[in-house]
């Protein structure tokens, strides 16, 4: 069975944990460490994918500013969304050729992996066809925007667990209309740790690999 | 050459967006070295090029959506053979001046204005990418001048910037005010392979005579966000409309009369003044409930009728405009509409809208009246076929029957249409039905 490692990172600012995916993708195409799993949480922040429209963000530069959220232009998928305090984020750095060539797969399971962390708080995930991401009662939970290189994944999912919602006001998220929703405002609060653990075992069946950690942050691994 | 495809991301892929290019026409690629982005489902991937070489073609632009396995680019990967044996057609016109040139080398150097293209020239040294074209253009230099160091000998961007850098450093040096102006050219035979001139520029013809720029007499200042959206937004309607602007002149006497008798009353009931901006939306959404083309909007070659009528106010921001959309807006009766006014520029004002507040508009009116505008020509709100502007609504001497001169509250109020499904008759019919709304206005309760 293939070999993942599983990172907590805390909350960390979106430009470092840019930072530190780089690093692990490289290491990750030289063979030189297993496959990842990052969790973590951001501060503010609203990103914007490669083929994201700046008109999805509903805010000024200042205004973000005074709101004392981050803004950046990144290389994941998909359009414009918001994270932070309360929101699990998972970033894989998984070498698609050992488990399946197949990007869209891969999108599919990483649903999957929230649908099932979902089930053990009694939730119901749900996909809809045409818009990735997990859905519970026509409301998004979980977002998802992946970059590939050489078969080597980055970027991932935004879980809302506990997430402040009416930040996602200064976006229309990911260019849709449709409502988010958090594990919080479906009346299922519970804390990140327990989520975390949920999210590592679904990620364990799904990609069929060997959850070992949270292992200690790379520095101090080299 | 290699072909370079669209590459296959999964079995159920059959296709890709390929959503940037990485590397222009004319650049050195490495193997493996990212090429070009496709995106399909959330997921964007970086392409590596399958060989070491020059770019030579692209043949899927950014945007484009193909087939796996598509050729979307070419790479040349042929070492020095390229001047020697051309296989592209200005390449074998280009073999000819080479050798021809050495004996007649005046030729180019009485073409000495300033002249863009110079093909002459160009071909001179063997082919050039298109990006190395424009860069000598913009720059205006004589290929002869750079030294090239890519596949056969072939000028590359790095080059350029490379001859750029140099000359700049020269120039800083050494002005030297003795070059003559029109300085000949080195020898054109300076083939590629020669240990040519760029070396030591110290005295380009170019150096010299170029003006800098003083600094200071400028501020520069990134535009907002907002100012980036509002600027492409304005650029992609009249690319993509047929912009036709009809004006007509309302009378707005009655609805001035029925203002007056409510004004005080509403404004204490509801606490908000009203304005003739209301009415006009009413006889708008009626208009367009008659004629449901002006609320529609172009997909392809498809007509797309709106079901809703759903209108768009233009609110000015302290540093651009948004247009928040009062939903269902022949639904609504004056006092209704002029509450969703109010209250959609309220929050416009205080960023306090919500993203499916401000999406969905079939139709727009932009209100420039209220600045004091007589008229103007707004642009199209993008996807929607027309949007209506209203200019001040003031007193004036107005011929009325029976050639009598009477003071009337008029007011210009024009059209911008798409002329691509909107003709003029129909337009113009549109107006005089808003017009015969406000000019007739019948309803006693507001």
């Amino acid at each position: 069975m293939r070999i993942c490692e599983w990172r907590e990172l805390g909350r960390i600012r979106y430009g470092a944990a840019l930072e530190l995916q780089r690093e692990l993708v490289e290491k990750r195409k030289r063979g030189l460490i297993p496959d990842q799993f990052l969790l973590l949480e951001h501060p503010h922040v609203i990103t914007l994918g490669r083929n994201g429209r700046l008109e999805h963000l509903l805010a000024s530069p200042e205004v973000l500013e005074r709101a004392g959220i981050e803004f950046f232009h990144t290389d994941r998928g998909g359009d414009i969304t918001y994270h932070g305090p309360g929101q699990v984020v998972g970033y894989p750095i998984l070498d698609l050729r050992g488990w399946r060539k197949d990007v869209v797969a891969y999108v599919r399971g990483l649903e999957q992996v929230i649908i099932e962390a979902l089930a053990e708080f009694g939730l119901r995930g749900e996909r809809e066809p045409g818009r990735t991401g997990v859905w519970i009662q026509g409301r998004k939970i979980a977002a998802i925007g992946v970059h590939v290189s050489r078969w080597v994944t980055s970027h991932g999912f935004a879980f809302n667990v506990s997430t402040d919602l009416s930040y996602f006001r200064y976006i229309v998220p990911c260019g849709l209309t449709a409502p988010v929703t958090s594990m919080a405002e479906l009346g299922v609060p519970t804390d990140l740790e327990r989520v975390h653990a949920a999210l590592v075992s679904a990620f364990s069946r799904v990609f069929e690999c060997e959850m070992i950690g949270p292992v200690v942050p790379v520095e101090q691994a080299t | 050459m290699i072909d370079v495809v669209m590459p296959q991301m999964g079995e159920s892929i059959v296709e890709g967006t390929l959503t940037k290019w990485l590397k222009k026409p004319g650049d050195r690629v490495e193997r493996d070295e990212p090429l070009f982005e496709i995106s399909t489902d959330k997921v964007d991937t970086e392409v590596p090029s399958p060989a070491a070489g020059t770019l030579a073609e692209v043949l899927v632009q950014e945007g484009q959506t193909v087939p796996i396995n598509t050729v979307v680019a070419r790479i040349d990967e042929s070492g020095a053979a390229r001047v020697a044996t051309p296989r592209e057609e200005p390449a074998v016109q280009a073999a000819a001046p080479v050798e021809a040139a050495a004996p007649e080398p005046a030729k180019p150097a009485v073409e000495a204005a300033p002249e863009v293209e110079e093909p002459a020239a160009a071909e001179a040294v063997g082919p050039l990418s298109p990006l190395v074209r424009r860069m000598l253009r913009e720059h205006n230099l004589d290929p002869r001048l750079i030294k090239g160091t890519g596949a056969g000998g072939r000028i590359t961007k790095q080059d350029v910037e490379a001859y750029l850098a140099a000359r700049a450093q020269a120039a800083a040096a050494a002005a030297p005010p003795e070059t003559p102006a029109a300085a000949p050219p080195p020898p054109p035979s300076a083939r590629p392979e020669a240990p040519a001139p760029p070396e030591t520029p110290p005295s380009p013809p170019e150096a010299a005579p170029l003006p800098r720029p003083e600094a200071a007499k400028v501020r520069i200042e990134p535009m907002s966000i907002m100012r980036q959206k509002i600027a492409e937004h304005m650029i992609m309607s009249r690319r993509t409309s047929a912009h036709v602007t009809t004006i007509h002149r309302v009378d707005m006497t009655r609805v001035a009369r029925m203002r007056e008798r409510y004004k005080a009353e509403i404004q204490q009931r509801y606490g908000f003044s009203l304005t003739y901006l209301p009415f006009i939306t009413r006889a708008a959404a009626q208009a367009l409930r008659a004629y449901p083309l002006l609320n529609a909007s172009i997909d392809g070659t498809n007509i797309v009728y709106h079901n809703e009528i759903n209108i768009g106010i233009a609110v000015a921001l302290e540093n651009g405009l948004i247009v928040p959309v009062i939903r269902n807006a022949d639904e609504k009766s004056v006092i209704g509409l002029q509450r969703a006014i109010v209250d959609l520029a309220t929050r416009a004002r205080s960023r306090q809208l919500k993203p499916d507040e401000v999406q969905g508009g079939t139709f727009s009116i932009t209100n420039f009246g209220s600045y004091g505008s007589l008229t103007g020509t707004p642009i199209i709100n993008q996807p929607q076929v027309a949007i209506l502007g209203v200019g001040v609504v003031e007193k004036a001497p107005v011929v009325v029957d029976d050639d009598k001169i009477a003071i009337r509250s008029v007011c210009l109020l024009s059209l911008t249409f798409d002329h691509r499904l909107i003709d003029g008759a129909l337009a113009d019919q549109f107006m005089l039905k808003i017009k015969s709304v406000l000019e007739n206005w019948s309803e006693e309760v507001l």
